[in-house]
């Protein structure tokens, strides 16, 4: 396969050296939330630190460049210091059902009959669910907490991984590697996720980044209606709906972590387009 | 085999109405599953089933034999679950333990709000969407599409309430144009308030249906029937016209995909908007843990999905001249 690809790809390469404007852009955002991420709760360890006396004071008061909420804390200390619990969730359960997908979906599409008919119509039936009436009610009445909501997202958001690696799996069966493969009599385990998952991770890598961004807006819709992380911890989704209280005195307190979650979600899904179509022109060519 | 084998094998070997049957069958098929599910909800909450059934209200002997008698608690489960389903089926919900009422007075008494506020959105967002797509389409990388691009894609990351509050912000608040939150009161006051909550529901709809149109129409338009069509010397119009009737399948068949959507933005817009509508009693009964509420509205929205899903499917089947060429040809 690599020796294959390595024909196509030279001039391919070449015409595609520069990074559209807009792409280089959202990955420049992604690095810094990232660094947010990793390094935010060292540089304002009391971002969450409530002080009974204080009020909510508007953007540009001095010493809170974006103001504070009611009970005196900065937004955008808490801001920075929410970057690592807004992305860490969104993260595992991209990470997560992207392995529930690579599993069912190479059986599926490896293995066919019964299986594959028993798979393919659990996706059927997963799509079918409304990812944030099912989280709701299953956190909100069954009291899970926050890992049990992180479960089951990664249930609900496997469908399209397991669809897209059956399709990518089927597609690479027919070619005669795998022939071949199968004729060394190698074990079918071999054959599935040494020869053909290699082949099909560009598929795979694309539509994690998408559900890394759907996540995103998914668990801060979940803070949004209260199911989501605890009070008290420094999140996106949180800030943003213990800001709805004080919107109209200090609007920044919504807007900010608002406009941080759709920010961070508009970047994700630009790179993760943009690897997309760069991936698919690549197998064009090869084909 | 997947729905579209299932689909090919039944439209060749059997009519229509067998058809029909089977697939109707296999949605009943998975309602039934749901159901259990939605029942053993109330095991499955933490605590003790008749303290979760009886809320807060003074617990007496009484009141408690009384709930027991009501949910058939002594009796199997089974016995229970039966009862439970011929409740649900005859529109006898149980009590809500928060609002102190039947579970079919609060749904009824809301349900009118969040009809109106979706079939709203609904209708914007295929009016402003479909259009949008169709360009794009057509002038794949032009200027248009390259706009719809960006707004699909901040339709899908920017979650429901932020869109929300945002509008709220800027045309209730800031140019007080449009109430801040609630119902109103019936009629034109009514609509009136459902204006910012459908229009947000709609961008995020619409990113949806953008997406849809394009790939679908782009598809059709690549197609031989179309490059024939034009050489034939069909105006640009008609021919886009005929790549759009083919392009309306997939785009029906995306429904499903349009619902999901729908249900969870209806939460999300009318608690953002505050409106009585059915998405803040699924919220507020969901953290009272008015397990009754839950139970009805899960399952009355299961319902509602597959029924859609069913007669998006079955239409789809129907109104595709090919398909019924097929089915003609078979029985």
């Amino acid at each position: 396969m690599s020796d294959i690809r390595v024909i196509g790809v030279a001039p391919v390469r070449r015409r595609r050296r520069r990074l559209p404007i807009g792409v280089a852009i959202a990955l420049g955002v992604l690095a810094l939330a990232v660094l947010a991420a990793a390094f935010g709760k060292l540089i304002f360890p009391d971002a969450m630190h409530q002080d009974i006396l204080a009020s909510t004071l508007p953007p540009g008061s001095p010493g809170h460049p974006l103001g504070t909420d009611e009970l005196g804390r900065d937004i955008l200390q808490m801001a920075v210091a929410g970057t690592a619990s807004a992305l860490v969730g969104p993260v595992i359960v991209a990470i997560g059902s992207m392995l529930l997908g690579v599993v069912m979906g190479t059986l599926a599409g490896y293995e066919r009959g019964w299986l594959d008919t028993l798979i393919s119509r659990w996706t059927d039936l997963l799509l079918a669910v409304p990812v944030l009436l099912a989280a709701i009610v299953v956190s909100g009445v069954m009291g899970g907490g926050y890992w049990v909501t992180v479960a089951l997202l990664i249930v609900l958001f496997s469908p399209s991984d397991i669809r897209i690696v059956r399709a990518g799996v089927l597609e690479q069966s027919a070619r005669p590697y795998i022939e071949a493969a199968q004729m060394l009599s190698l074990s079918r385990w071999r054959v599935m996720f040494r020869h053909i998952l290699p082949n099909v991770t560009s598929l795979v890598v694309t539509n994690m980044m998408l559900n890394v961004a759907f996540a995103l807006v998914a668990f801060s819709s979940l803070s949004f209606l209260g199911v989501g992380v605890a009070p008290g911890t420094a999140d996106w989704g949180r800030q943003l709906t213990d800001g709805r209280a004080i919107m109209f005195q200090n609007p920044a307190a919504v807007f900010v972590p608002a406009l941080l979650i759709v920010a961070v979600a508009v970047c994700v899904n630009l790179v993760g387009d943009w690897i997309g179509q760069r991936l698919s022109q690549v197998g064009e060519e090869v084909r | 085999m997947s729905i579209a084998d299932t689909r090919a094998r039944a439209s060749r070997l059997r009519p229509l109405g067998r058809m029909v049957a089977v697939r109707v069958l296999g949605v009943l098929g998975v309602l039934f599953v749901l159901s259990i599910l939605v029942f053993a909800m109330m095991y499955l909450a933490p605590g003790d089933i008749v303290k979760n059934l009886l809320g807060n209200r003074p617990t007496n002997p009484d009141v408690i034999a009384a709930v027991r008698e009501q949910y058939r608690l002594d009796d199997p489960v089974v016995i229970q679950y039966l009862s439970w389903l011929k409740g649900f089926v005859t529109g006898d919900l149980g009590m809500s333990i928060r609002l102190q009422q039947p579970v079919a007075d609060a749904i009824g008494d809301r349900v009118g709000i969040t009809l109106a506020l979706c079939l709203l959105a609904f209708v914007v967002a295929v009016i402003s969407a479909v259009p949008l797509g169709v360009r794009s389409a057509v002038k794949a990388g032009g200027w248009v599409d390259r706009t719809g691009n960006a707004m699909s894609i901040l339709g899908l990351s920017a979650p429901t309430f932020a869109v929300g509050l945002l509008l709220l912000y800027v045309f209730a608040y800031y140019l007080p144009i449009f109430p801040v939150y609630g119902g109103g009161d019936g009629g034109v006051d009514t609509l009136r308030h459902l204006v910012l909550p459908a229009v947000t529901l709609a961008l995020g709809l619409g990113a949806i249906i953008v997406k849809l149109t394009r790939t679908a129409m782009l598809r059709e338009l690549e197609s031989d029937y179309v490059t024939f069509a034009r050489s034939r010397g069909l105006g640009e119009r008609l021919v886009r016209r005929i790549a759009l009737r083919n392009a309306a399948i997939p785009i029906v068949t995306g429904a499903s995909l349009v619902l999901t959507f729908l249900v969870g933005g209806t939460v999300l817009a009318e608690t953002t908007y505050a409106l009585p509508g059915l998405g803040t009693l699924l919220q507020d009964s969901v953290l009272f843990k008015d397990i009754a509420v839950v139970q009805s509205l899960t399952l009355l929205v299961a319902v509602v999905i597959a029924a859609i899903a069913l007669i998006a499917d079955l239409t789809y089947i129907l109104l595709d001249p090919r398909v019924r060429r097929q089915m003609g040809a078979a029985s």
